[in-house]
């Protein structure tokens, strides 16, 4: 139990060590802070991206979906994802690069020449950021009480992970979670590649006695349904996953830090090899399904920790709860300080145009603790209800995309008062829907299932971009004759 | 070109689903429906790599 409690105070204490170090002799300008004036290379680059994805979520979340949901759980290594970064990153780099932009509403209101569209987009991306840095703390406290066995109260836990993310994201911007993220991510995979594969063979021989066993126990378990997590369901998430993750401002931002586009998109072409790790967190949620049954809702988040327990030593506890902790901390780290550069660049400077950089630059660094205590507010009073507000959080930056993919086009059709009446639309769809808790079945109770299992996001990311269309053509139809009715006056 | 060869991982990918989506054979130990989606993540970074040779090259060629 000890061993446990030592192994995970030395994982912080590297951690902040690694963290402060990280500026050592480097002035720190708002670009250096923010984007590491766009100077890290392939590895650290592709590190930075992977690892803001392989969040407490994957280690939790996802074992835990495994085990709840069953087969349908694949859809968290859709390979879609990876293709539209592909194709959308190196054109915004290489537009970021050229105008000098930090964030993505700066991209936004560059593109659409238009600030009032950038502070829109602003404000959609830390309403957004702000359940997803709470998911993370919530995930952070269940991961310490677990591996200390409960010797740390969460409450404490949750505070000092949340000192050491403030300290770091404070002194050495991206830097501190640049070098954090390396050791998260050479733990995590030791971890994941180990326990998937231990657990599997320890209990049934192999992983298709495993699979053998639960198609056995629970027929249909494996495959998709026909209905809710049905195939159109399937079809629908990934979507959704494939088209907003990156619109999600701190990815959007990793990226422009990149050093080159050959190098972003290098990056991009690894990374589905690097979602293999996934599969083996399914094989630990699949290993717990028949071992510790009996885990209900939230409590089957706990199911990777529980099955763990019961054949492992204290010490590899501690080990795991160490890359778990860590897979909370630098996703946050990386979250606060987005959230930071936004609220003073894109919303306090686009109130007050007249601030100073070097103001700005000391603004940014204020946010960041103001930040943290609004999400440790939020994770100690908000309830459970986080889990859905992350959901709607997901559907409302997925909103973005519509705008972003077009003005990638040579001639962009879409107008600034399209694209901000689509995705005021967009994003008032998703709240209304989640706040009444409706779905689609309930809607249109009579409709096929083809239909009824559809995400609530790309219903309403069809909705913003048919009246972005049609806005756009009533407003540029406006702006091409008014020179002629000048003409005529003249 | 290279649009084709991405659009290409996209079809098999979510197209094929209603044949897929099933237990049997088991390969490499996974269940088919499991190993399907695994096999697109390999097959699809391929394709990328192919199209960042293609790319490559057309820009050596520019220059």
């Amino acid at each position: 139990m000890n061993s446990s409690i030592l192994i995970i105070g030395l994982t912080m204490a590297l951690s902040i060590f690694l963290g402060l170090r990280a500026r050592k002799g480097q002035e720190m300008k708002l670009e250096q802070w923010a984007v590491a004036e766009r100077n890290f290379g392939s590895l650290i680059m592709f590190v930075l991206m992977a690892g803001e994805m392989f969040s407490t979520f994957v280690f939790l979340g996802a074992s835990g979906a495994a085990y709840r949901m069953g087969g349908p759980t694949i859809y968290i290594f859709c390979a879609l994802t990876y293709i539209i970064p592909f194709w959308i990153l190196p054109p915004i780099w290489r537009y970021a690069k050229k105008h000098n932009l930090l964030t993505q509403s700066d991209f936004f209101a560059k593109k659409y020449d238009s600030k009032p569209l950038g502070l829109l987009v602003a404000v959609i991306g830390v309403i957004s950021i702000i359940p997803y840095i709470v998911l993370q703390l919530k995930g952070f406290q269940i991961i310490v009480s677990e591996a200390s066995y409960g010797m740390i109260p969460p409450t404490i836990a949750v505070w000092v992970g949340m000192i050491i993310v403030t300290v770091f994201v404070y002194v050495s911007g991206i830097h501190g979670s640049a070098w954090t993220a390396v050791l998260k991510d050479i733990l995590m995979l030791v971890v994941i590649l180990f326990l998937g594969t231990y657990l599997p063979f320890h209990y049934y021989g192999g992983v298709q006695p495993m699979f053998e066993a639960l198609d056995q126990a629970k027929p249909g378990f494996l495959l998709l349904p026909d209905k809710g997590l049905s195939i159109s369901w399937y079809v629908s998430i990934c979507l959704t996953i494939a088209l907003g993750q990156y619109m999600w401002p701190h990815c959007f931002g990793a990226s422009l830090s990149s050093k080159s586009e050959t190098a972003l998109r290098k990056n991009t072409a690894v990374l589905p090899l690097y979602q293999i790790i996934l599969v083996f967190i399914l094989f630990i949620g699949f290993t717990a399904v028949l071992q510790v049954p009996n885990l209900e809702g939230a409590a089957s988040d706990l199911a990777l920790f529980q099955i763990s327990k019961q054949v492992l030593p204290p010490w590899f506890i501690g080990v795991i709860g160490s890359a778990g902790l860590l897979a909370a901390l630098v996703p946050c780290s990386l979250l606060v300080l987005t959230a930071a550069t936004i609220l003073s660049k894109n919303i306090y400077k686009a109130v007050k145009p007249e601030t100073s950089d070097k103001k700005l630059a000391q603004l940014t660094k204020i946010f960041v603790p103001i930040l943290s205590l609004v999400s440790l507010y939020f994770t100690f009073f908000g309830g459970n209800t986080m889990l859905t507000l992350l959901t709607m959080a997901y559907s409302f930056v997925l909103q973005l995309f519509p705008p972003l993919a077009f003005s990638l086009m040579k001639k962009n059709p879409i107008t600034k008062a399209g694209a901000s009446v689509g995705m005021v639309v967009g994003v008032a769809l998703v709240a209304y829907f989640t706040i009444t808790n409706q779905t689609m079945a309930s809607l249109f109770p009579s409709a096929p299932h083809l239909i009824q299992d559809l995400d609530i996001g790309v219903v309403a990311i069809t909705i913003n971009t048919f009246i972005m269309l049609l806005v756009s053509v009533v407003t540029s139809r406006v702006l091409v004759q008014k020179p002629l009715i000048n003409d005529i006056n003249s | 070109m290279k649009k084709w060869i991405a659009l290409l991982t996209i079809i098999p990918a979510i197209g094929s689903l209603t044949v897929i989506n099933k237990i049997e054979p088991y390969i490499f130990g996974l269940p088919f429906i499991v190993f399907w989606s695994t096999a697109w993540l390999i097959l699809t970074s391929v394709c990328l790599f192919i199209c960042n040779a293609i790319y490559d090259k057309r820009e050596e060629k520019q220059q």
